[in-house]
């Protein structure tokens, strides 16, 4: 049975990963092989259950695998079970198959360091964690893949955590997905009170017949998840420092893959949000904040791997908007979740490349002039630019252009709001995106001396130009035909569903986006090439732009919301658990002693007094009960 | 011939006491390496009696009774359940990897090497009688007589104000007991009204009595219970107590004296109060919630090590309770298996704890710092312990947490939700003590910390590696409390809530 071999996607790397944390340093020799292999053949599986699955018709696609039946307690039944359908073995191509490119990245780019193969063990992790995430059965399932995908990130974000604010890093993004978490577990918690499953079969059968409150409460759960992994208003804060991780790191987790798992959740949940008009609202206005919010974020980022971060959490933004715009938004979300990963990934990879020329500069203003000395790096780099600001043909036209179109068709008000907002992203997309092209590759070399930029070895541009090739094709190979959204209607379209009137033909929104990018090139252009780039970031600037800075101020809300209350919240209770709960009770045996003696002195000989005492204590009570009972 | 598994496996270890108690003073590795052995031949005859036992019969199993002060109708009386099994698994399985993680934590005592096992051993043998215990009488005897070795043992073999920690650990404890002493004398006074005096658990148990003494005589049991777990506001003996103890001691403590709290409330509450049990369930709901929420916020804002952890118990403390008390099949099987669990988590942060510490003759967080460059094993063991602790999904606290949760919501939606805001909390208490010792540059004077060596391997590997096993595959212990659950839950006339929508 094709079945069977659905845990080995993930047994693999598991295992792999397993032998290179326990092995220790001998296996540093070959441990970048044993974990390039293991991701690779993790996707020659992934690739044969495609083919396989292709064979069969639409109905008989998804195919289950029960492995053991892993908590029963009462009506509580979970087995530990894959589902490998449509949706999921998109996830599986894309995590192992970007996820390899990268682990070949990763050989040459982690060479010098000396942990080379703890961190290909914690990759390892993440696909094995990763595709849990994406193959179980179950939200329960999911879950374990959901904080192990946490873990990896944290490990991989604090790889090198003997640099203090890395750790700090680190440790911010757990706790932030822990709140997401907390979303994610209610929303088991209530799907269970209220349908006695946790199972995605189970409950997509149920919700018809479940409350429109019941669904909206496990919903709006849902989307904290959601919103808590991929970065989302407003637990979008982790992202940025995210970048503290090596930069495959950034590309694979915190841009291709792991941050894209809430617009999984929300696909998947796609029965719910379905039949929760409220919470799939939510859902939308999510999307529709973070879109414009990491791209306004991106305009002054100087970091080149927090301008991508930024964009990262602003595509996903897309995504989110996407997929709450169900049910044909679904499609759209994934589509433009699949070639972002290709744009994505490749920039990161691309901004990789450029680090490792510079002797890991970041901020752009030092860089200029880089395309003549890294000719693959541009070219590879400005094939992703050019898809994801959406220039046809190039893969985020489709996607893109089909979620804004989306947008505006939802109808009424909201539709023209949410148009508009999708429609202003693609805006500042252009402009931002221009700008690090232009800082980077173009203009004048603003590097000192010390810097000697280069190419990069084979084993980094191969994988770029792989990913390049995904985001100059992939979007129209998606489209054509609509070949994507019919794979993906078993899962997500319920039989028929009307069309939305439309607001304005494709033919026109296509021109509108356009033009919006347009604008957006034209100003960046204005403002980079036409004016000298200061290699150190101007000071004289408007309190907007410094707002902008501060990521519109996202951490100081944080701090001043929560950490601050939280901190004086603590101190307050240590001093009360000390003074006053402790206390009480050092006074109440203080005064028994009929001393005011301190604790200390009940060492030598008072003990015996103090139990004499209680047991005469115990005999009033006693004798009282007695009383009581006769 | 039926061997009685209950008593063999109980009296080992005080026949290895009284044998280790002829050995002359300066045999000190002998000492250890004999009540090592004895450990390990106990966890064997508790394995032995768990394979034997019929995971789906609900009635107590192994039962003995010999009559003990026949005057006063107080019987020698053992016997188990699921329940009951799974903790003195638990706590035999414990106790060899106390001794091997603490090869040398006997010596600067007060007495010698071998008095430190000597009381351990028997405490052991009162581990496995006090969650045998059927007759009332025996369980109070038990109760109370176990707080002399402990006394001993952190009071003489304990760091800094150890003494003041011993005592203070005394009295609350002694409080607490002497309440359930008059309830046990109230109960003992009424059986001989209605046929008879005894202190039979069973028969106890259908005692007539109003309502107010049964409530008055469930607090009596209830709050020495709740110190013994303990549930806010009686905890504050705990953190003195487990930062004053050896590393070993204090997973004794810890890990196992403090279930006999939470034990006692399912074996001795319930049973003998179901109605007092039902009346004081919203005010014990409260306090747990209060427990796991103030638990984790005092143990994020420590400075020690050790007294973090003891937070961080207490927080535990308050699930479990939350779990029993909410009495559905799910938060009731996962309040025991959460026992389990969390003996095991805490013995591997307490016992790596312990190490860090000796290592660097602190037990101050800021006194580490970088250690996952200097001692990267220890680091990982510490991390793991830290991740279990925190229920990380995959890890065996995770299923028993959850299960706790998901129970408790069915019932008492509010409490769940409060409860898990505990899991944020989880993740700021442990993450940022790893952040503070094991990461960052390496602090001055830690550059020379060794390694684990291969003892310190050995005992922690078992620990760590049932964590991760019993984190994928829980059914071997939840086959066994599954049914005692369920029996106890009925026993008060609870049955599951039904959710609204029938799905599969």
């Amino acid at each position: 049975m094709t079945s069977n071999l659905i845990v080995y996607l993930i047994a693999i790397p598991l295992f792999s990963s397993a032998v290179l944390l326990l092995t220790g340093r001998k296996a540093n020799k070959w441990g970048h092989l044993l974990g390039t292999l293991a991701s690779a053949s993790s996707f020659g599986v992934g690739a044969y259950l495609f083919t396989q699955m292709l064979a069969q018709p639409a109905e008989e696609r998804a195919m289950t695998q029960k492995l053991f039946s892993w908590i029963n307690v009462g009506s509580f039944n979970v087995d530990a079970s894959l589902l490998l359908d449509q949706l999921s073995i998109c996830f599986v191509l894309l995590i192992t198959g970007v996820g390899t490119l990268i682990h070949i990245y990763s050989i040459s780019y982690m060479s010098h360091d000396l942990d080379r193969r703890r961190f290909f063990a914690y990759l390892n992790l993440f696909i094995a964690a990763m595709l849990l995430l994406v193959l179980g059965n179950s939200y329960l399932n999911l879950y374990v893949g959901w904080e192990g995908v946490g873990l990896a990130s944290y490990l991989l974000i604090g790889f090198w955590n003997q640099k203090p604010t890395y750790a700090t890093a680190a440790k911010k993004a757990f706790v932030m997905n822990r709140v997401g978490d907390l979303g994610l577990s209610l929303a088991i918690m209530i799907a269970f009170a209220s349908m006695g499953t946790v199972s995605f079969d189970g409950i997509k059968e149920a919700a018809p017949q479940t409350s429109t409150a019941t669904l909206t409460a496990i919903g709006i759960m849902l989307l904290i998840a959601a919103a808590g992994k991929s970065a989302q208003f407003p637990l979008q804060a982790w992202l940025g420092d995210a970048m503290a991780g090596p930069t495959p790191v950034s590309a694979l987790i915190h841009a291709a893959t792991m941050v894209t798992a809430g617009v999984y959740l929300i696909t998947r949940s796609n029965f719910i949000f379905d039949a929760a008009p409220t919470a799939q609202l939510l859902v939308v206005i999510v999307g529709a904040i973070t879109l414009l919010f990491g791209a306004v974020v991106g305009t002054a980022k100087d970091d080149i791997k927090k301008a991508l971060a930024a964009s990262t959490m602003s595509q996903i933004g897309y995504m989110i908007l996407g997929a709450g715009l169900g049910p044909v938004g679904y499609a759209f979300a994934i589509m433009h979740l699949l070639t972002h990963g290709f744009f994505k990934a490749g920039m990161f990879l691309g901004a990789g490349s450029v680090m490792h020329g510079m002797n890991d500069e970041v901020n752009m203003r030092k860089y200029g002039a880089l395309r003549k000395f890294m000719p693959i790096t541009f070219i590879t780099f400005g094939l992703g630019y050019l898809a994801i600001i959406g220039v046809p043909p190039f893969a985020g036209f489709y996607s893109k252009d089909m979620i804004i179109e989306t947008a505006l068709n939802a109808g009424g008000i909201k539709g023209i709001l949410l148009g508009s907002a999708a429609l202003f992203g693609a805006a500042l997309t252009a402009f931002y995106m221009t700008r690090v092209i232009i800082l980077t590759f173009t203009g004048t070399k603003r590097w000192d001396d010390e810097a000697h930029p280069h190419e990069s070895p084979i084993l980094m541009w191969l994988p770029m130009a792989v990913l390049a090739i995904g985001s100059v094709a992939s979007g129209y190979l998606f489209t054509r035909g609509d070949a994507l959204v019919h794979w993906l209607e078993p899962i997500v379209a319920p039989g028929e569903h009307g069309e939305h009137a439309e607001l304005l033909p494709p033919i026109v929104v296509s021109a509108l986006a356009l033009t919006m990018v347009l604008i957006g090139i034209s100003i960046a252009v204005m403002m980079y090439v036409r004016r000298p780039v200061a290699d150190v970031a101007p000071e004289d600037v408007s309190a907007l732009t410094r707002i902008v800075r501060q990521d519109l101020l996202q951490d100081a809300a944080n701090e001043a919301i929560f950490m601050r209350p939280g901190q004086s919240l603590t101190k307050t209770l240590v001093s009360i658990d000390e003074k006053v709960i402790d206390g009480a009770v050092r006074g109440v045996g203080a005064m028994a002693l009929g001393s005011g003696s301190e604790l200390r002195k009940t060492q030598t000989g008072y003990v015996r007094s103090y139990s004499a005492l209680i047991l005469v204590g115990a005999a009033a009570i006693v004798l009282g009960i007695w009383v009581i009972t006769q | 011939m039926t061997i009685s598994w209950i008593s063999l496996t109980a009296i080992l270890p005080l026949i290895g006491a009284i044998l280790l108690s002829t050995l002359p003073k300066s045999a000190e590795l002998r000492a250890k390496q004999f009540a090592f052995g004895i450990t390990l031949l106990t966890a064997a005859s508790a394995i032995a009696m768990a394979v034997q036992f019929q995971r789906d019969n609900t009635d107590l199993q192994f039962v003995e009774v010999h009559s003990w002060i026949p005057s006063f109708g107080i019987n020698y009386a053992v016997g188990i359940d699921g329940i009951a099994l799974v903790l003195i698994l638990m706590s035999v399985i414990l106790a060899p990897i106390v001794i091997l993680a603490g090869w040398n934590e006997a010596q600067g005592g007060r007495w010698s090497v071998k008095t430190f096992y000597i009381l351990i051993l028997v405490l052991e043998t009162m581990m496995i009688g006090v969650f045998s215990a059927t007759d009332v009488f025996l369980f109070y005897v038990i109760f109370e007589a176990m707080l002399v070795p402990v006394y001993f043992l952190i009071g003489g073999y304990g760091t800094g104000a150890r003494s003041a920690a011993a005592v203070k650990f005394l009295l609350y404890s002694l409080f607490g007991g002497l309440l359930m002493l008059a309830s046990i004398i109230a109960l003992y006074v009424m059986s001989g009204a209605q046929g008879g005096h005894t202190f039979d658990l069973a028969k106890l148990a259908n005692l007539e009595m109003s309502s107010t003494t049964q409530n008055f005589l469930f607090l009596g049991f209830f709050i020495a219970f709740a110190i013994k777990a303990p549930l806010w506001p009686f905890h504050t003996w705990l953190p003195d107590a487990a930062a004053s103890a050896t590393p070993g001691t204090s997973v004794l403590l810890l890990g196992v004296l403090d279930k006999v709290g939470t034990f006692g409330m399912i074996r001795y509450c319930l049973t003998l109060f179901p109605e007092a049990s039902k009346t004081f369930t919203p005010v014990i709901i409260v306090l747990a919630v209060i427990s796991i929420i103030y638990g984790a916020i005092l143990a994020i804002g420590q400075k020690d090590l050790k007294r973090l952890i003891a937070f961080t118990s207490i927080s535990h403390f308050g699930f479990i309770t939350m779990g029993i008390f909410a009495m559905t099949s799910q938060s009731q099987s996962g309040a025991t298996l959460y026992m389990f669990n969390h003996g095991f988590s805490t013995a591997a942060l307490f016992i790596v704890g312990g190490w860090m510490i000796a290592r660097r003759g602190s037990s101050t967080i800021a006194d580490f710092g970088g250690l996952q460059r200097v001692t990267p094993v220890m680091a990982w063991c510490f991390f793991l312990a830290g991740m279990s602790s925190l229920a990380l999904p995959g890890l065996s606290s995770f299923v028993s947490e959850f299960l706790v949760l998901v129970g408790t919501y069915t019932r008492y939606p509010v409490a769940a939700i409060i409860a898990t805001v505990g899991i944020i909390l989880a993740a700021l208490y442990i993450l940022i003590p790893v952040q503070r010792a094991l990461h960052g540059p390496t602090t001055p004077g830690n550059e020379n910390l060794t390694d684990l060596n291969l003892r310190e391997k050995l005992a922690i590997a078992p620990v760590l590696a049932a964590i991760i096993a019993l984190g994928f595959y829980p059914s071997p212990l939840l086959n066994v409390i599954n049914p005692a659950a369920v029996h106890v839950n009925s026993q008060l006339g609870f049955t599951d809530p039904v959710p609204t929508v029938e799905g599969k």
